[in-house]
């Protein structure tokens, strides 16, 4: 049986177009250095370190924690390197808890980033493959097609991803880290914004960034450290599945529903739309928030939109189940982090230290990662209650 | 710093890979030389894959039953793209198409051309034009693009599911 682990303390960095003032190094520790202070702890009280980023191609350095454990304090102790795509934030968390969850250490420092301006995402995702067209146009290109496919199924109305668009960018001007302010943001400006991958509009696309994420995870007997109430992992866990079989479901794919049915298990939840009072997850375009609602069964399939639509998921319109509070990858996308980005503001918002965008009595809050072609999942639930 | 300061400095990467396409993909390249698209069966599920991989991945067993497709096939799913893609001269707007081939049971990406983009949807029949023989290689590059063909749309349902002998009136 697993022991208790709790996230004692959360780092993050601004996210913007482009840090010049630091190398990468220096943006890993300024997180690092910001989650351990709101852990109450120094370097030394660290027992291993866990560094996640999304594919060394787009910065084009290899195997970078060969030289970034030296900004993390981790030389004389364990250090390992996660990679699962844009899952990667997500993963590298539940690699990190399970290190405490084990018993193997007390405390683990854990840390996530990507420096987009250092690096070409897009061209990173656009390598000629020897069987296929050289027409890879990136993430957009690639989830375009399923995008549409859920229109087609769902019958949505089309302004759905427009309103996603704006709430969760209205939601990201609550939020100082966020990298887009846009508080007078319309649905007639994103509407206008620029056609890039029919039918995500540029503003319906998360924009590119610089930025870290850290969080420190502790033991049942080392979270009392930190002057902030501790947030219970609840449960975890991850899956994958291939990026191509035959009949495989791209809108609603089964390992994401398994793995929620998993996390939902270890929580205790049947209903999550009930039981969480609020969910960050990894939408980085905007249809994927009705995607995820029904993948994740906060709704039945083909009525996530509904919820979308109705203001359920929205801080501005009180809605029941708010997605995204924190403005989500919609609004900051350093890809390596955005999923830890959305471990950690979960366990914001458990501990009350969400600020501006914090859901009011927030006590079970869901953090959602994936990556790939939508084929990595990482999920946590984390609670203010001890289990 | 000074405005002179170095904050960063330009340090590009050249890859170039020597790649082994491995026994499947080596003789689906080979026939694709020959003008002829090919996949291979699953013998547990019976799909058929393109291009083949020498394993199904959702059954994870060795495929070596070879299928010859045709060069008809049916959107899937397709993109708009607005943005140029790195290093490819298309202008755009071009549309990037999921098309599968009749006779097999997953889609693949070309580009479709020779319509109206505003017309182009999911269902609809389209088939390869191929470049000049005299300049097939080992590439998917032999077909130029896919373009909009009369026949009846294939129900959603249906999309995938084909046989070799394709769709049309009455099929």
């Amino acid at each position: 049986m697993a022991q208790l682990a709790a996230v004692i303390g959360t780092g993050q960095t601004k996210y913007k177009t482009k840090r010049g003032d630091v190398s990468i190094a220096g943006l890993l520790r300024e997180a690092a250095v910001a989650a351990l202070e709101d852990a109450g702890l120094g370097f030394d009280d660290i027992d291993a370190v866990v560094i996640g980023k999304a594919p060394d191609m787009f910065e084009g350095v290899v195997m970078p924690e060969c030289y970034l454990s030296d900004a993390l304090g981790a030389n004389g102790k364990p250090m390992l390197r996660v990679h699962t795509a844009g899952s990667v934030g997500g993963s590298t968390a539940l690699v990190a808890a399970s290190h405490v969850q084990s018993g193997t250490f007390r405390r683990v420092l854990t840390v996530t980033f990507e420096k987009q301006s250092e690096s070409n995402a897009m061209w990173a995702l656009s390598t000629p493959q020897p069987f296929s067209v050289h027409l890879n146009a990136g993430a957009g290109g690639y989830f375009a097609p399923i995008i549409r496919e859920y229109m087609r199924r769902s019958k949505a109305p089309y302004d759905v991803g427009i309103k996603v668009a704006v709430k969760d960018r209205l939601h990201g001007a609550r939020n100082p880290l966020a990298h887009l302010h846009k508080p007078d943001i319309t649905m007639a400006e994103v509407e206008e914004s620029m056609m890039l991958w029919d039918p995500i509009r540029l503003l319906e696309a998360c924009p590119s960034s610089d930025g870290a994420c850290a969080m420190v995870i502790a033991a049942e007997d080392a979270v009392d450290s930190s002057a902030k109430p501790p947030a219970w992992i609840r449960g975890g866990a991850m899956r994958s599945e291939p990026t191509l079989y035959a009949g495989r479901d791209e809108v609603n794919p089964r390992a994401g529903r398994d793995c929620a049915a998993d996390v939902y298990r270890q929580a205790g939840i049947s209903d999550p739309r009930r039981q969480l009072n609020c969910a960050e997850i990894y939408v980085p375009f905007s249809w994927y928030e009705p995607m995820w609602l029904e993948n994740l069964g906060f709704a039945e399939e083909g009525q996530g939109w509904r919820l979308t639509m109705d203001g359920a998921t929205s801080l501005d319109e009180g809605g029941d189940i708010p997605w995204n509070p924190s403005g989500g990858v919609l609004s900051s996308n350093p890809i390596g982090a955005s999923g830890m980005i959305r471990f950690a503001e979960a366990a914001r918002q458990v501990r009350g230290d969400a600020g501006a965008h914090q859901v009011a009595g927030a006590k079970l809050a869901m953090g959602h990662a994936y990556g790939g072609g939508a084929q990595f999942f990482a999920m946590w639930i984390v609670g203010a209650d001890k289990p | 710093m000074s405005d002179d300061a170095v904050t960063g400095i330009e340090a590009p990467i050249y890859l170039q890979y020597q790649f082994t396409a491995g026994r499947a993909p080596a003789r689906f390249l080979q026939r694709l030389k020959a003008g002829q698209l090919t996949g291979q069966r699953c013998p547990g599920c019976s799909q058929v894959y393109i291009p083949p991989r020498g394993a199904c991945p959702a059954c994870g067993i060795a495929t070596e039953e070879e299928v010859v497709l045709s060069d008809k096939a049916t959107v899937q799913s397709f993109t708009i793209v607005y943005i140029p893609i790195p290093g490819n001269p298309i202008e755009p707007p071009y549309i990037v198409a999921n098309l599968v081939p009749d006779g097999a049971n997953i889609s693949f990406i070309h580009l479709l051309s020779d319509c109206v983009n505003d017309e182009v949807h999911i269902g609809q029949r389209v088939r390869a034009v191929w470049k000049d023989a005299s300049e097939w290689d080992y590439s998917m590059d032999n077909i130029q693009y896919f373009k909009p063909i009369d026949e009846p749309d294939v129900p959603v349902a249906q999309i995938g599911k084909l046989p070799v002998s394709g769709w049309g009136a009455g099929a």
